[in-house]
């Protein structure tokens, strides 16, 4: 069907309801596994609060208070659900003490939050595999069906709806509790939380080549979540220093690709399509992160303060490519990883030319499976006129897993390797 | 409130029937220590004699079977089972904690699993 001015309005009506929709049932699942003990049950409830919501709401339009709408379907479903499990097993109680209690319909903003706070350390309990963690985070907290979830992380729905079921059976017999960590537990368990965020947002980061719209919407579900942690916790510094880096990484989404869907090279971006609201509430942001972490830096305000350093640079050449260096060095001393050295390699390159940044590719170590590591170094050798050598890096970053885009790129610049050479 | 069994898995099948070494006498104080500090949440435990010690039983052909004992298990690479605790807490992090203060959890490694409540109705 040709879309016409207006079944597009109804689709983005559409699309706004399915947010909202999911928005407030993310707040309704977090109070409601905390009144019946059981997120399994919290989600069944809210799950089928959500698709009556959908129905009715697209048709009679959205009621006024759209949270206590869903709070009371999901309670009215969970109580039911409650009722057939306690006959099941010959007792009364959970059911009725739900009926009873005085939880109000629209919880105060601060219960609200609270609630939201356990519900995400719950997803990103340690004792669940990193996995598990991201899928319940999406399925539970961004309110992806399991379909999608399973679409979004590349997993078959039926692999996805095992894992979720096997996580969801562990919250319940092994007791992981739904609660906030104590303040000296916080800071390990927040590392966990801001590591699963981090992982969602490089999973829809580097596969928005468009192939699946929904791999891509993972950028803005993770900001989501990191803007919801940023409201819970206003006053971590890694929380503040996330979203920075988040926000600014995610400001150049309009210019990374072309309009043939193909990567473009951070040096070639169209600086004009950056997003520049994005980049100053980064700006903003990072500014906080650091001045409240100033003698032991912060794993993501300084990646953030690496990504300030482009996103002020009006040019590719204009790049401060001595700040971008400094930065990957007080990064390295937090976080030294194969992968650090490498993009450290690539500034020192910009800054001290193609052979200083080729030296220092020799030191970076093994990052097996990485395709990025061989496709810079084909690029240095590609600069340094050693076209042949360069050739071979581009078919063996080729060799390695990429997205479609990436690997157009590469064999783009393959062929113009093979015609120098 | 959920039991849990905190399984002690050890490297290099040790006996600790034998507290022949200073290194052995000094970590079964240890484990005294933590008897006395987590006697709140104890339910049971034991600790096991090396698996040179243990013997399979198969019944062949399924119940009712030819019983068939073996040596073993053959533990020769990787590490084994060598005790157990049982702990009642109040929830997965708790158990964990306590698990923590195993001696074996320094430099082996616990499994904490939760432990059926078959009376509770739970599937």
């Amino acid at each position: 069907m040709p879309a016409t001015p207006d079944n597009q309005a109804t689709q983005v009506g559409r699309d706004a309801l399915v947010r909202l929709v999911r928005d407030e049932g993310s707040r309704v699942l977090a109070t409601l596994a905390r009144t019946t003990g059981s997120l399994e049950v919290a989600e069944d409830a809210v799950q089928d609060a959500v698709v009556k919501a959908l129905e009715v709401w697209s048709r009679d339009g959205v009621p006024p208070q759209p949270r206590a709408w869903l709070t009371v379907a999901a309670r009215n479903r969970a109580i039911d659900v409650l009722r057939r499990e306690a006959r099941r097993h010959g007792k009364e109680t959970a059911a009725e003490s739900l009926h009873l209690s005085a939880e109000a319909l629209l919880p105060a903003p601060d219960v609200v939050a609270d609630d939201l706070l356990r519900l995400l350390f719950t997803c990103c309990h340690p004792a669940l595999a990193l996995e598990t963690q991201t899928a319940l985070a999406l399925r539970v907290l961004c309110g992806l069906s399991t379909a999608e979830v399973g679409r979004a992380l590349l997993v078959p729905e039926a692999t996805m709806a095992k894992r979720l079921t096997r996580a969801r059976r562990k919250i319940a017999v092994a007791a992981i509790p739904y609660r906030t960590p104590n303040a000296a537990e916080l800071p390990q368990r927040l590392r966990g939380v801001l590591a699963t965020v981090y992982l969602l947002f490089n999973e829809g980061y580097n596969a928005s080549a468009g192939d699946d719209l929904l791999r891509s919407q993972l950028t803005d579900e993770a900001l989501r979540l990191a803007r919801l942690l940023y409201v819970l916790l206003p006053g971590e510094a890694s929380v503040t220093g996330l979203l920075a880096l988040l926000l600014l990484q995610n400001s150049r989404q309009l210019a990374r690709l072309d309009t043939h869907g193909e990567v473009v090279l951070l040096a070639d971006q169209d600086r004009a399509l950056w997003d520049a609201a994005a980049i100053a509430e980064g700006m903003t942001l990072l500014g906080v992160a650091l001045r409240r972490t100033p003698t032991r830096p912060d794993l993501y305000a300084t990646q953030a303060a690496v990504a300030a350093c482009h996103a002020l640079a009006g040019t590719w050449a204009e790049t401060n490519w001595e700040a971008v260096v400094s930065w990957y060095d007080v990064l390295l001393t937090i976080n030294d990883t194969p992968v650090v050295r490498l993009n450290r390699a690539v500034a020192v390159s910009e800054r001290d030319g193609a052979q200083a940044g080729l030296d220092d590719l020799e030191a970076v170590g093994a990052l097996p499976g990485y395709a990025a590591l061989p496709a810079v170094r084909a690029e240095l050798l590609y600069r340094l006129g050693r076209f042949e050598e360069a050739a071979a890096a581009y078919r063996e970053a080729l060799d390695l897993p990429g997205n479609r885009a990436q690997v157009r790129h590469l064999e783009l610049r393959l062929a113009r390797s093979e015609h120098k050479g | 409130m959920p039991q849990y069994a905190a399984l002690i898995y050890e490297a290099g099948d040790p006996d600790w029937s034998v507290l022949d070494t200073a290194e052995k006498q000094a970590t079964m104080a240890d484990y005294g220590a933590f008897g006395a500090t987590a006697a709140a949440v104890m339910r049971g435990g034991a600790a096991l004699y090396p698996t040179t010690t243990g013997t399979v039983v198969q019944v062949v052909g399924g119940k009712g079977g030819e019983t068939v004992t073996s040596d073993g298990p053959f533990a020769e690479t990787k590490e084994v089972l060598t005790g157990f605790y049982q702990f009642e807490c109040a929830d997965l992090d708790e158990a964990v904690a306590w698990a923590a203060q195993i001696p074996a959890a320094w430099t082996g490694k616990v499994e904490v699993r939760p432990i059926i409540d078959f009376g509770a109705g739970n599937s």
